[in-house]
């Protein structure tokens, strides 16, 4: 199986979906001529000419706007927000708008939009620049939320979302665009709402997403040295989230770390606890652990922004604490 | 224009504004609930604005739209409905009076963040484009919205893309209580438009024939491909702002003076200065109007909300 970049597979699934439908068009900031501030949209106005694939100004809100009034229209947009970060001009048009208009209009309409936005810390871009903003997302009702972490995720969920009859936010990790992994070169789209489960084990399950997602697994491999087997699970889709996969898993290991890169007030981990503590309190032999970024906005030195974000180590010391061992 | 026609005009018009005087009625007798904005006073400019679209042209608004509703063929029972937050309302009681909506007209809805609707007009009329359709999108929104950014992003957007969006302005002097001079460094809300290159008018919107007159010409410029116009229209809203505003910022005088040149009574008279039109005529206009309204009013009454485990349909979509 040929391997590709993270980068790599989100441009594939883009071509592949336009290429199966014409209802699709890609635009935003710099998208077309430019092929994306991170290069993720390369060839697809070459391919699909500037009608289908076109820049827009710098201005997110209606970016969004324009999105929901396509598909009001009958196209399926795709659009591209330079990054999560920007998405806090758009809002309003996501959150007031996109969507909570199919409810509002009692399901006369359906809007097949998706906004895809990279974000993510590490790169000393500031407080401006760094933010994982998923919980906003995923807070709200009427939106689907994806966050894969692998190449062939990001391939499939982009699949998923593209086909999708409803509004689907992509966060895609921009520390992430370089990793590389296998994906097929043709293949069918993945299953909103389910997770993976990466590397199986029995002491202890920690669950992550996006770049997390790395962090929990090397945190494993190094409590793998200690003689302790911890097992890996990818949400992948924050919205809907699978709490089966991770019922299933707490209440087989007895333990749950959960790990995010963003803030931990009213978190996706503080969600992820609460159900673990709904649904499987009595096979727990220990609290769910927590490993969140810092509950501060990022800053840029270097050292200090490492200092936000979860490391393997902090894993690795959530899990011992869990264990006791 | 015909007789026919202008008995149509007539009876929008009564129908408009008889619906809201309905509404206002409701809404003391406490039938309907939260934010109610009537469009008494304005008539002329949704109705002139409309009245050269084709059924296939798509219309978004702001959240004064009852009006819209209505003109674009909506059922005023669906509407007072809606009002009442009935299961059989145009959205099932979901949206309520400030978000009507019927994608089978081409009506795609009120929304209630002021200038929220400016750039879903772009991306509806990005489709008509993409498509290679000969539709036009005719966007409300007040003199209100044009302070927001998302608006100027709209617009620019619009005019960037050579869209067939006609923006229509409906200057009513008055953004809930703040005047026009006190929230916009230009009062001129054409001249805040003119900025992003496209023809520009400024249209007495009290006055039917010269409202349709601009319209007309906006319209078969975006279906042309000639790319977007802008038309301020000049109004007034007799009400407050809503049902629950007063609207004591106001002078008597002033609203004395919007009231005298109501146009329904102008209109009236420019229809009998060319055709023989008894006020017989006129009275079964307005009979039917009621009858019509009496049955919203019927409907409405007898209707019932959706039971509360329904909270959670409607979400999304399969």
């Amino acid at each position: 199986m040929p391997k590709i970049t993270y980068r790599e597979a989100i441009n594939q699934a883009l071509f592949e979906e336009m290429h199966r439908d014409p209802a699709i068009i890609v635009f935003g900031e710099d998208v077309a001529l430019y092929e994306g501030s991170f290069k993720v949209t390369r060839g697809l106005m070459k391919e699909f000419g500037p009608e289908r694939v076109f820049d827009t100004p710098i201005s997110e809100a209606a970016i969004v706007g324009m999105a929901t009034g396509a598909a009001l229209g009958g196209l399926r947009p795709a659009a591209e927000l330079m990054t999560v970060n920007f998405a806090l001009v758009a809002m309003d048009q996501i959150l007031n708008h996109l969507a909570v208009m199919r409810y509002m209009f009692g399901g006369q309409v359906a809007l097949p939009v998706t906004i895809r936005m990279p974000g993510g810390g590490g790169h000393q871009l500031g407080a401006q620049h760094s933010h994982s903003l998923e919980v906003h997302f995923v807070h709200t009702p009427g939106l689907k939320v994806l966050y894969p972490a692998t190449p062939v995720d990001a391939k499939g969920l982009l699949k998923a979302a593209l086909r999708e009859n409803n509004p689907v936010i992509f966060l895609e990790h921009e520390g992430l665009y370089n990793l590389e992994g296998e994906v097929p070169g043709e293949m069918e789209p993945a299953q909103i709402g389910r997770a993976a489960v990466l590397r199986a084990g029995a002491d202890a399950t920690i669950i992550g997403y996006g770049a997390m997602t790395h962090v929990a697994l090397e945190a494993a491999r190094t409590l793998e040295s200690l003689g302790l087997d911890a097992e890996v699970i990818d949400l992948r889709s924050l919205r809907p989230w699978d709490k089966p996969t991770v019922m299933q898993s707490v209440a087989r290991t007895h333990h749950a770390i959960v790990v995010e890169e963003s803030p931990p007030v009213c978190g996706i981990a503080a969600e992820v606890a609460v159900n673990i503590y709904e649904n499987v309190f009595d096979q727990l032999d220990a609290p769910v652990e927590r490993v969140s970024g810092a509950d501060a906005p990022m800053p840029y030195a270097k050292n200090l922004e490492q200092a936000c974000i979860p490391h393997a180590e902090d894993v690795v010391a959530a899990v011992r604490k869990s264990l006791g061992r | 224009m015909k007789k026919t026609e202008l008995m149509h005009v007539y009876y929008l018009m009564r129908l408009a504004r008889g619906f809201e005087t309905r509404a206002a009625e409701q809404y003391m007798k406490g039938r309907i609930g939260g934010f109610c904005h009537l469009y008494s006073g304005e008539e002329a400019v949704a109705i002139g604005a409309m009245w050269h679209l084709r059924k296939d042209d798509a219309v978004i608004g702001s959240y004064r739209d009852h009006a819209y509703y209505l003109i674009r063929g909506g059922d005023p029972r669906k509407a007072m409905a809606e009002l009442f937050g009935h299961e059989d309302g145009c959205c099932k009681g979901k949206g309520g009076s400030m978000h009507l909506f019927d994608p089978a007209l081409n009506f795609f809805g009120g929304y209630a963040i002021v200038a929220g609707e400016c750039p879903i007009a772009v991306g509806l009329a990005k489709a008509v484009q993409l498509k290679k359709e000969d539709r036009v999108v005719l966007c409300f929104f007040g003199d209100g919205a044009t302070n927001q950014g998302v608006y100027h992003e709209a617009l620019n957007m619009a005019s960037l893309y050579k869209l067939p969006v006609v923006w229509v302005c409906e200057n009513n002097y008055y953004a809930i209580g703040t005047s026009v001079p006190r929230a916009s460094a230009r009062e001129s809300m054409a001249q805040k438009a003119k900025a992003y290159g496209m023809p520009v008018y400024v249209v007495d919107g009290m006055d039917f024939f010269k409202m349709q007159s601009v319209a007309e010409r906006a319209i078969a410029a975006a279906r042309a491909g000639g790319g977007p116009s802008f038309i301020e229209a000049k109004c007034y809203r007799y009400r407050g702002h809503s049902m629950s505003d007063p609207a004591t910022y106001r002078s008597k005088e002033e609203v004395e003076y919007w009231k005298s040149r109501d146009p329904i009574p102008s209109l009236k008279k420019a229809v009998q200065n060319d055709f023989e039109v008894g006020e017989e005529e006129f009275a079964a206009v307005d009979a039917r109007v009621t009858q019509v309204l009496d049955e919203a009013v019927r409907f409405a009454e007898a209707g019932h909300e959706l039971p509360p485990e329904s909270r959670i349909d409607d979400i999304y979509a399969e």
